[in-house]
Formats: structure tokens, C-alpha cells, sequence
């Protein structure tokens, strides 16, 4: 996984004058038991029960019973097999590479807007992010409102004339899914913008004026030299809205609770209903572990991507 | 480098505040619902006049907020007590001790990141069950210390990776040893990744809706985002009052973020870079 770095780099603070090794014989000593409080609730709340999961998904227990037997792929069969699962899949996947690629574009031109010259940056900044630290279940049920059949998006709208496209946003299942993207993008795009304002302020201003020498355009500048330099901020933007978007559960129930239908379904509702509404917990616990499995696979496969751009 | 403020610069800088008002009218509208009278039949973004209080009145009493912000408040702030002195404490050893128990732990320790919370969730429900603590605080709490571990424990390493070992080497020779030298002089050090630990995390659990759902959902103990959901299912589509619900429950964290906003969005952009 392409781990992000801290940056917070302690300031201010001398850089020690003899390397770090000898100096570590001078003997500053950690004691090992430090780690003990952090790795006990780690292994007792991460660990142990994730491992349990995994072991339980080849088994029928369901939470109760002290006794239970194993069925080998029996609940893996049935994750398959349902209709609803697999619409859950589908629209996870696609909910979360929508929110991802168009919450990336908008968190990046946001970030080369409010990196100019205009005077109003930081207002600017700060209202762009407003959304990101507003709790996901308020702001699903504004957007739930806005986009109601007399909400503000139709009224906005009619308004301009384009009262024909006014409908039932949240009521049809062909536009449901993206309507909570929307809201997803509205959300989370100052995140992606403050993480590329970062990556931008890091690219020193002389390559950008020994481009501007060598006679780059505006487009080439950034296509050729400030997008390179980007790389490790598109990384970690990527998989924090990949992810964010696999794990999607808040903004969904508050905004259709799946519906309608299933046209909405995210596999995190469909672990949450299937064990807490329907009592189904090898159902659950088995698409809990395909979830597990999607999230390595893409994490995996970013991982790759970035790996080859580099070298 | 200094560009001057040309035409362009001009247009670019009314497209975006142009922009900034699209973005806000979610927000706006969600006040200025709030402040209608229930049989409003007006648009989202027409302002009622006079404007009314009522909802807030009525949605502080119907949906028990008082005790929810209450909840949210002392989950949050022991949360975020436990996972810095939990994180912080471990990451000295592991960013100090290169030898190889130090750099597996580490790595055990992130993996973490990568596991989503979901294939924990029905064997952890069940051991809390059994433990008695569901409708408690303390299995919220527990669960958000061990889930935040992975991220807080890798801010810290990497932060003290990078700090000089002058500071300890000094406390040593002045006699102290490794606990008061960790407490007094090493803690102190980390004060800007432990702000950046404090703000990531507060936002993250204040907000937190599954966790608190599942554990203290029906209890008196739910958080405020807990009793919004209840409260919504209850009065559906009364938006005025719905709204006004809505307000209070944002209202600490929105105070919060604009109070602090500069030292907020550097937390959050300053966590993680490429």
C-alpha cells in the first residue's frame, strides 16, 4: 500500500551533528513496554475479531449459539447467488470510482484556484472546506431536501428553464446512485483540495520560472511539470476517496436508505441490514470479507500503478 | 515571485467566488429552513419573515439533544485522551529501537489501515455483548481508540523518526530516566503532530455514525448524530424542525472549525502528503 508520509516535520529543531547511529550509542533507551497499552486494544478491537471474521465466514455461526459448524464456501455461495449483493457490489464499485475521479478534478482545480493571486484565497479556503468537518449524516439529509421533487436543485432549475430535467432525484433509480456522489463530491472536495494545495505549495517557484524561460504554455507548464511533481498528493487523494467511497454507509442511509429498490445499496448497508434487520450474520460476515478482499485488490493494484510511474 | 493582479486574475477570481456561494447554499438552506414555521410551503432558499425559533425549542426537547451533545462531548474528549497517550507512547520505542521486534510491530501495527472495520464488526459486537457493554460509552470509546490506532501510531513514528535525539540524550545525562524523559522532554517535542492527531480525530469521532448506531442506538446514551437519525425517522419530511435539529447537532463543530480554521485545514492537509 502506498503509505502516506507525516510531514509534520518537527521545526525548529537542530539537526542532530553526528549521525543518528553513533550517537544512538550514547544509550537513550525506549523501553519496549511503551507499546503494550496501544497493542492491546489494537489485537483486542482490530485484531483478534477481524481474524475471527475471516475464520467465521466458512462457518454458520450467527452470534449466538456457543456451537456452530463449518460449511465451507456455503455463505460465499449465497453472497453470490443474491440479487441484492451483488447490486450492492456494483454500485459500490461505481459509486466509488465516480466520487473518486470527479472529486479528484474538482479538489485539483479548486487547489490551482485558490493557489493564484486572487484576493480572496483564503476566505476562499476556508469556505471550500467547510463541508469536510460537517457531520456525513446532516449533510446527507440537507442534500436529501435540495434535491426533493420541490427542492432547491429542481426549483434552480425550472428557474433557468430547464424545468424539464427537474425530477425526483433521490426517487429514480437511474439517478439516485450519482445524486449521492454529488453530495459525496460537494462534501469531500476541500479535502482533495487542501492536500493538493500542499503538493502545489511544495513544487519550488524556480522549476515553474525555468519552465515559464523555456517558453512552456500555461497547459504544458502543468501538464509536463506541476502534475509530475503532484504524484504522491494524487496517490494519496485517490486512495483516501477510493476507500471512503468502498466503505460508503453514512450519506446513504440519511439520503435513500438504499433505495429505491436496491438501486442505492452499498455493500456497508448491505453488512449492516443483512446482520442487524435480517439477523443473517454468516450472510454478513461473508460480504464483509469480500469487501475486505476488494478494498486489498484496488489498494493492490494502486499500489502498482504508482510504483511503475515512479521508477 | 511576484504576479501582478491582471484580467485574468480577475476572472479567475469571480468564477470562484461564484463557485464559493454554489457551495454554500447547501448550507444556508439548511439554516434558513430552520428558521421557517412548519407550514412554510416557501422555497429552501427564501428567507420567511419573521423568522422563528420554535423549531429549535422543540427540536431540543423531542430528540433529547441536550443528553446526545453531552454523550458526543465526553466520547469524543476521552477518545481522543486515550488514543494520543496510547499512540504517542507507543511509537517511541518504535521509532527509537531499530531493532527487528521494533520494525515488525511497526508494521503489524499499520497494516491496519488497510482492514476495513466491517470484518470485525459481528465477532466484536458479539465479545462486547458478552462483556455486557452494549448501550455503554465505553465499548464506543474502546473500539474508536483501537480503530484510530494504526493512523496515530504512524503519524507519531514518523514524526519522531525525524527528531533529534539531542533532547533525550541531555534529560539522560541529567539523570532521567526513560518514563520522565518521555513525559518531560519527548511529549512536549511532539506538540505539532499531536495537534494534527487531535484535529483528525475529533472531527472523525464527533461525526461518527456507524460505531455509535450500532452500540448505543435505543440506549440514553446515544451521540448527536445518533438521536438525528432517530429524530428524522420520527418526523419525517417536517424539514423546518428536522433542520433545526441539524443545526444544533453541527453547531460545536462548526463553531470549532471556523474558530480554528487555519490550524484545522493544516491538520488535515499536513497529516498526509505524497
Amino acid at each position: 500500500m502506498a503509505l502516506p508520509h507525516a510531514t509534520t516535520t518537527p521545526s525548529g529543531i537542530r539537526e542532530p551533528s553526528v549521525a543518528g547511529r553513533s550517537r544512538r550509542k550514547v544509550g537513550v533507551r525506549a523501553p519496549w513496554w511503551f507499546v503494550v497499552p496501544a497493542i492491546a486494544v489494537y489485537l483486542f478491537i482490530v485484531v483478534v475479531p477481524s481474524v475471527n471474521g475471516a475464520l467465521f465466514s466458512f462457518t454458520d455461526w450467527n452470534g449466538l449459539r456457543p456451537d456452530w459448524s463449518v460449511v465451507g464456501l456455503d455463505n460465499y455461495a449465497r453472497v453470490f447467488a443474491d440479487r441484492t449483493a451483488r447490486d450492492a457490489l456494483v454500485n459500490t464499485l461505481v459509486l466509488a470510482a465516480a466520487a473518486t475521479v470527479v472529486q479528484n478534478v474538482v479538489g485539483l482545480l479548486l487547489a490551482l484556484g485558490v493557489n493564484s493571486m486572487v484576493k480572496s484565497r483564503y476566505v476562499l479556503r476556508v469556505i471550500f472546506f467547510a463541508p469536510v468537518v460537517l457531520t456525513p449524516l446532516v449533510a446527507g439529509y440537507v442534500w436529501s431536501f435540495l434535491l426533493s421533487p420541490n427542492g432547491a436543485v429542481n426549483d434552480a432549475l425550472r428557474a433557468v428553464g430547464l424545468g424539464s430535467l427537474a425530477h425526483d432525484w433521490l426517487g429514480d433509480p437511474d439517478t439516485a446512485l450519482y445524486a449521492i456522489v454529488a453530495e459525496i463530491v460537494w462534501q469531500f472536495s476541500g479535502y482533495s483540495m487542501v492536500i493538493y494545495l500542499a503538493g502545489l505549495q511544495a513544487i519550488p517557484s524556480e522549476v515553474l520560472e525555468a519552465a515559464t524561460i523555456d517558453g512552456a504554455g500555461a497547459w504544458s507548464k502543468f501538464r509536463r511539470v506541476v502534475l509530475p511533481l503532484l504524484n504522491g498528493a494524487v496517490v494519496i487523494n485517490v486512495m483516501l476517496c477510493l476507500i471512503g467511497g468502498l466503505k460508503q454507509f453514512d450519506q446513504v442511509m440519511a439520503m435513500t436508505g438504499g433505495g429505491p429498490g436496491t438501486a442505492t445499496e452499498t455493500i456497508s448497508t448491505t453488512i449492516y441490514k443483512s446482520a442487524f434487520s435480517l439477523g443473517d450474520f454468516p450472510f454478513s460476515i461473508a460480504l464483509a470479507v469480500v469487501m475486505t478482499v476488494v478494498i486489498a485488490v484496488l489498494a493492490g493494484i494502486q499500489f502498482r500503478l504508482t510504483q511503475r510511474k515512479s521508477s | 515571485m511576484h504576479a501582478r493582479y491582471t484580467w485574468r486574475t480577475l476572472t479567475r477570481e469571480a468564477t470562484l467566488v461564484l463557485l464559493a456561494l454554489v457551495f454554500l447554499i447547501p448550507l444556508v438552506g439548511l439554516l434558513n429552513v430552520s428558521l421557517k414555521s412548519q407550514d412554510s410551503q416557501t422555497s429552501a432558499l427564501a428567507f420567511d419573515f419573521p423568522p422563528t425559533l420554535d423549531n429549535y425549542a422543540q427540536a431540543w426537547d423531542q430528540a433529547s439533544l441536550g443528553a446526545a451533545l453531552a454523550n458526543s462531548f465526553a466520547i469524543t474528549a476521552v477518545s481522543v485522551v486515550l488514543i494520543i497517550a496510547f499512540s504517542a507512547l507507543a511509537a517511541y520505542p518504535l521509532a527509537r529501537v531499530t531493532r527487528g521486534w521494533s520494525r515488525y510491530t511497526f508494521s503489524f501495527v499499520i497494516g491496519g489501515l488497510l482492514i476495513p472495520g466491517q470484518l470485525a464488526l459481528l465477532p466484536l459486537y458479539a465479545t462486547m455483548r458478552d462483556l455486557d457493554l452494549l448501550g455503554s460509552v465505553w465499548s464506543v470509546i474502546l473500539i474508536n481508540v483501537g480503530q484510530q490506532m494504526p493512523f496515530s501510531v504512524f503519524l507519531y513514528t514518523m514524526f519522531l523518526r525525524e527528531l533529534p535525539l539531542d533532547y533525550e540524550e541531555a534529560a539522560l545525562l541529567d539523570g532521567c530516566g526513560p518514563v520522565r524523559s518521555f513525559v518531560t522532554v519527548v511529549f512536549p517535542l511532539l506538540r505539532p503532530v499531536t495537534g494534527t492527531v487531535v484535529i483528525l480525530n475529533t472531527v472523525g469521532i464527533w461525526n461518527e455514525f456507524f460505531t455509535p448506531l450500532l452500540y448505543l442506538g435505543g440506549s440514553d446514551n446515544t451521540t448527536a448524530p445518533v438521536a438525528i437519525y432517530g429524530f428524522v425517522s420520527q418526523y419525517v419530511s417536517q424539514w423546518p424542525l428536522i433542520f433545526a435539529g441539524l443545526v444544533i447537532s453541527v453547531i460545536p463543530i462548526l463553531v470549532v472549525y471556523f474558530a480554528l480554521q487555519k490550524h484545522i485545514i493544516k491538520g488535515f492537509a499536513g497529516g498526509l502528503k505524497g
